[in-house]
Order: structure tokens, then sequence, then C-alpha cells
């Protein structure tokens, strides 16, 4: 079994829950950047949650399939088409041999995952499916799909779906001013009381600089301590001596546009980092498009567990 | 000869929200503090943790992920202030692991190249980054900065940024380290095992990609090899590990090119050798202690 891809989409990728033990020599988690999103498509199809899915990022594929089969879409808002025809998103689509699925453009957010039942069969590297494009490695041959390539497919478990559709109140949302919790923390100390209050209080503006392994957001300039620096941190205030980089982290170089790492993070560097987003959160900052309005309201540790805890009963949920 | 305090206090724990506990072991870049920094990651894996997911050392501290489900974070700090007090009482410092050397073709026509599309906004528009690295340390010559450069044996202080690309810092006295600042604005290409230096790290580029090091060099042999080809990468994709000293070779072009064939054929290896680094040893007479470990690697 096997997906022909006729045209790629701007950057078509397998991804899965991601690749997790590897951080030490900078191999990132990678994985599907919305990892809610990309675990209700396996729930429908009947998949495991550890299934790999097609991560499409604003512009989908065309592809055909060589064997009936049962697929959804989830993600971000956009038309599906199957042979023409539009087709429902959160929800199971059977096809026949032949028939050919495309999309139109998205209505919102930034990303969409496409699921098939057996999942997307690409070799495991490191123990995930998940693609690290900068170092050519996992996924389809280490990088994002092009037209021609034959993607494979799993053979189903067997296991019936546990859902036909996703119910409205489970969705997502994709919001044009969002909320993202940080935990401050790890250089916060190095910002003057302004800077942090500014970091907390200004809705900030996503870039369209904003991949897989980070997002950057304009707004004011943050204010940084005057200091010697330390031997080997280099020379701007908002320089350290190279240190593991948290996913989530908040880096704001020069005191500029604040970028929040993402599953590919970079795994280490120079640039000080002053909160990071809360696990159940690092989904939200998936799903915001370029433009999208981001307030951060920092939490507690404690407050960051609860919504932790919260986000995996929405994950059971959805499993059913 | 001294390097600078060895003394360090106390390390600072922070977290980086509910996933990452980061250890900064101390501000400056020192070898004590990478000592400290490999010595809990060692320790800390010996014990395999129940939902610590990575440990990962870097040049002075140290980031662990863990499951917040699996080992609650106030009992993960608690446990890793043991190991950091375990450290403290070590009565020997020293450190199992070898010597590689890794032959690099200085000035190279790839790193000159790529250098060339990015004059403008560097520090020195009209020179190289090796002129520029020579005039910063005050030395005569490009030449003079290339052998202080190959000279002296370098401590992989962090494996990272991208897949398998090794930070270094000099085993010489603080006044005697090569300080170079980084780029003004980062590249937005760099040619694959470009050997490159930011502030008093050297690095080696693993993959083609962005960077904002000053570009000096390129091996002549991988460091990360996915497809795993090469006996070297038998039994993983990535070379380099934090705590390898490594020892730069410079090489010709028809040496580079001896080098390449060796490479495409599938036989080339890296002489290496098992060393101890001794931190104490280090810190008071480098000298004696970079000869010694040479002469292991030279015994081949």
């Amino acid at each position: 079994m096997a997906f022909d891809i006729l045209e790629p989409g701007l950057a078509t990728s397998v991804q899965d829950r991601g690749r997790f033990g590897y951080y030490n020599v900078g191999i990132p988690q990678g994985g599907a950047m919305d990892q809610l999103s990309a675990s209700m498509a396996n729930a429908l199809v009947g998949n495991s949650a550890g299934d790999a899915v097609l991560e499409c990022a604003y512009l989908g594929p065309k592809f055909t399939t060589d064997t009936d089969a049962v697929i959804a879409v989830t993600g971000a808002p956009v038309a599906v088409r199957v042979n023409g025809a539009p087709a429902e998103q959160w929800t199971r689509l059977s096809l026949a041999a032949g028939d050919e699925v495309s999309f139109g453009m998205l209505s919102g957010g930034t990303r969409y995952y496409i699921a098939v039942q057996g999942g997307i069969d690409v070799p495991e590297v490191l123990g995930s499916r998940s693609t690290y494009t900068l170092g050519a490695l996992g996924g389809f041959q280490g990088r994002t799909l092009k037209a021609g390539d034959t993607v494979p497919v799993g053979a189903p478990s067997g296991s019936p779906s546990t859902r036909d559709a996703i119910p409205e109140e489970l969705r997502p949302v994709y919001a044009k001013e969002v909320t993202v919790r940080i935990l401050p923390g790890l250089y916060d100390h190095r910002l003057t009381a302004e800077g942090m209050e500014t970091l907390v209080s200004t809705a900030w503006k996503l870039t369209p600089v904003a991949d897989r392994t980070g997002l950057r957001y304009s707004g004011p300039d943050l204010e940084w301590k005057p200091r010697v620096q330390p031997f080997g941190a280099g020379s701007d205030p908002s320089n350290i001596v190279d240190a593991g980089y948290a996913i989530g982290s908040i880096q704001v170089p020069g005191g500029k546009e604040p970028i929040v790492l993402h599953r590919d993070a970079v795994s280490g560097g120079g640039y000080a980092m002053v909160a990071t987003v809360i696990s159940a959160d690092m989904d939200v900052v998936a799903r915001s498009a370029p433009g999208t309005q981001t307030h951060f309201e920092p939490v507690t540790m404690e407050q960051a567990l609860a919504a932790r805890a919260d986000a995996a009963k929405v994950r059971r949920a959805v499993r059913g | 000869m001294s390097h600078a305090p060895q003394h360090l206090d106390a390390a600072r724990y922070t977290w980086g929200g509910d996933e990452f506990l980061f250890v900064e072991i101390s501000e400056s870049m020192s070898l004590a503090a990478n000592f400290k920094a490999n010595a809990m990651a060692t320790r800390l894996a010996a014990r395999e943790l129940d939902g610590v997911v990575d440990i990962c050392p870097a040049n002075a501290s140290l980031l662990l992920r863990f499951d917040p489900d699996v080992i609650p974070p106030d009992e993960l700090e608690a446990l890793v202030r043991q190991v950091e007090e375990e450290v403290a009482q070590l009565s020997e410092q020293t450190l199992e692991t070898r010597i590689i050397e890794i032959p690099v073709w200085y000035d190279d026509p790839y790193t000159r190249e790529t250098g060339a599309r990015f004059r403008k906004g560097h520090q020195r528009p009209d020179g190289t980054d090796l002129d520029f690295a020579a005039e910063e340390n005050n030395l005569p010559s490009p030449q003079e900065f290339i052998r202080k450069h190959h000279e002296s044996p370098w401590l992989v202080s962090m494996v990272g940024f991208v897949a398998g690309l090794p930070f270094m810092f000099q085993i010489v006295p603080q006044e005697d380290q090569l300080e170079v600042p980084k780029y003004l604005s980062p590249r937005t290409d760099t040619p694959p095992l470009t050997v490159g230096h930011g502030g008093c790290f050297a690095c080696i580029y693993s993959v083609r990609g962005a960077g904002g090091y000053q570009m000096f060099g390129i091996a002549a042999a991988p460091i990360f090899d996915p497809a795993q080809k090469l006996g070297d990468f038998s039994d993983f994709m990535i070379f380099f590990r934090p705590g390898d000293i490594v020892k730069f070779k410079p090489v010709d072009e028809d040496e580079y090119k001896a080098i390449q064939a060796e490479v495409d054929a599938g036989t080339f290896t890296y002489r290496q050798v098992p060393v101890t680094f001794d931190l104490q040893k280090a810190l008071t007479d480098p000298t004696a202690h970079n000869r010694d470990i040479l002469e292991k690697l030279n015994g081949i």
C-alpha cells in the first residue's frame, strides 16, 4: 500500500510523536507540531497514537492511493477534496484504489494532518518515523515530500476506530488572538523588572519567521540588566556561555523579537532564555499563523502541571 | 600558567517549563565548570532514573528533560542536588576518554568562497575571517593563528545546536585562549565540516546551514553519518561525545583529497587512542598534560 505524490505541497513531512533521548547530541524531538490534532487524526482511523501521519504546512499535497484506504484530515481548517468533490475534516473518509486527494486554501492556522489506517510506514530511525530535515534523518528519506514520491502505508492493524468524528467541542480553535502560558525562569533574572513586565504585558505579533524550529514575535524591545559579561559569554547582554535550550523556551537575542523554540529546536546556543512555554500550550503556539496576537501569561509550576493534567484528559477523551 | 578560579559555587537550579530542569554550574566558561557538568551527567545517566528523558551536559551547565508524570519536579531536583554533592566530594577529578586526530585543511577554498559571499556587514569586510582572527588575538599573521589553533588540544565541552556538532574549548591557560567575536549578523550558509570559532569556542559544523562562527578551514572526514557507512559510525551516527579530546592536524590539498578518497571508499577511520583527562593536571600544568596525551596519540 502506498500514496503516490502528484504534488508535494509546500513542506509536507512524515511526523509522529517524536524522537526522544538524543537531544544531548543535538537531535531534536521533532514530531507533529500540533500533537493533539495529529492524535485526533490517528484516533479517527483506528491507529495507535504513535503511528506516523503526514504534516502539511499551508499548501497541501495532491496524491492518489494505490489501494482502498481509510484516512482522516484534522488540524488547520482547509478545503479537502476527493476526486475534486468536497470532503469533511475531523471525520473518517473511505478511499477506493485510484482516488485522488487534494486540498484548497487554509482558512486559519498553519498545519493540518493526514492519518491513514495502518500509518505512514517509513522505517524508524532512532525510535521514530519523524522527519528531521536539517540532519536529513528519519521520515521519507530524511526530507519533505517531492512529486513522484511513493509513500508507503502500513497494513491496518484491524483495530476499529473509536470515533466516527471528533465532536466540535473537542476540536482545537484557530484564533487570531491567543494566550500562551509560560513559566518564567532560566535566565529571567537577567532582565530588568521592566523587561519582564514588557514580556508579559505586550500583545506580541507572530512574524512570518516561523517554522518547525522556532517562531519569532515582533513587539517592543526588552531591557537587560547591565553587567560585565562572564568569560566565554559573548559581548551582548543577551549572550550567555552556550548552553542547552529547553524546547518551548523563549530567547530574546539583543533584546529584540522573542523566539519560541519548537519541536525541531536547535539544542543549544548562546542566547539567554527568560521563560518557557508550558507543555500544555506548545500546540497553541504550533497552530498560530503569522499575525496572531499573542499574550504570554506567567504561571507557576503547579499551574503548569495542572494544565498538563487537563491536556492529558482531553487526549483520553479523544480516544473514547 | 593558571586558569580562572577553580573554585565553583553551588550550581543554580531553574525550570525550563514543566519538562526541563536547567542547572547552571557557572556563568563563565572554564575547564572546571565543564568537568563538573560532565561528571554530573555521567553519574545521573548511571542511575538510570525513570522519567529522565534526556541528560544534556553543556559548556558550563546541564539541561535535563523529564516527564513530570513519572518523576515530580521537586523529587528530580533533590536527586540532582545529591549528585552535585557527590561530584563535589570527588577526590580524583579524572575522566576516562579518548584523543582523536581531526585532519583539517586550513584556509581552504570552500570556506574562503563562502566567507567572500558574506563580507558585507562583517567586522573585517576587506579581509578574510582568518585575517580578522589573527588581528583580534594580536598575532602577526593568519599562519600564526592557524599554528596556535592546532598546536594545543581541545576538549569537546558540548555536543549540539544541530546533530553532532562539537563545541570545543582549548586546553590552555585562559590568557592563551583564542577569542574571536562571532559574525555581527549570522550567515545563511556554511559548508558542511567547516571549522568555526565564536567567543572562546571552536566548532565543526556537522551539516550545511546557517551559522555565526568565523570560518578557518574544513575538516576532511565526516563527523555525522546518518547512513553509518564508515567504521567509526557502526555503533552510532554521531562521532563526538562530550569529554572527547581533539587534536587538529593541518593537511594540504593533496592530503585532503586522499582522505576524501578513503571516505568515498568506506575505508577511512580516525586515528584515536584512549587517554585519561586529569582536571588538576590540566589546570596546574597544561603543557605537561598536553604533551603526555599527545605522546599517546603519536605512539599509535
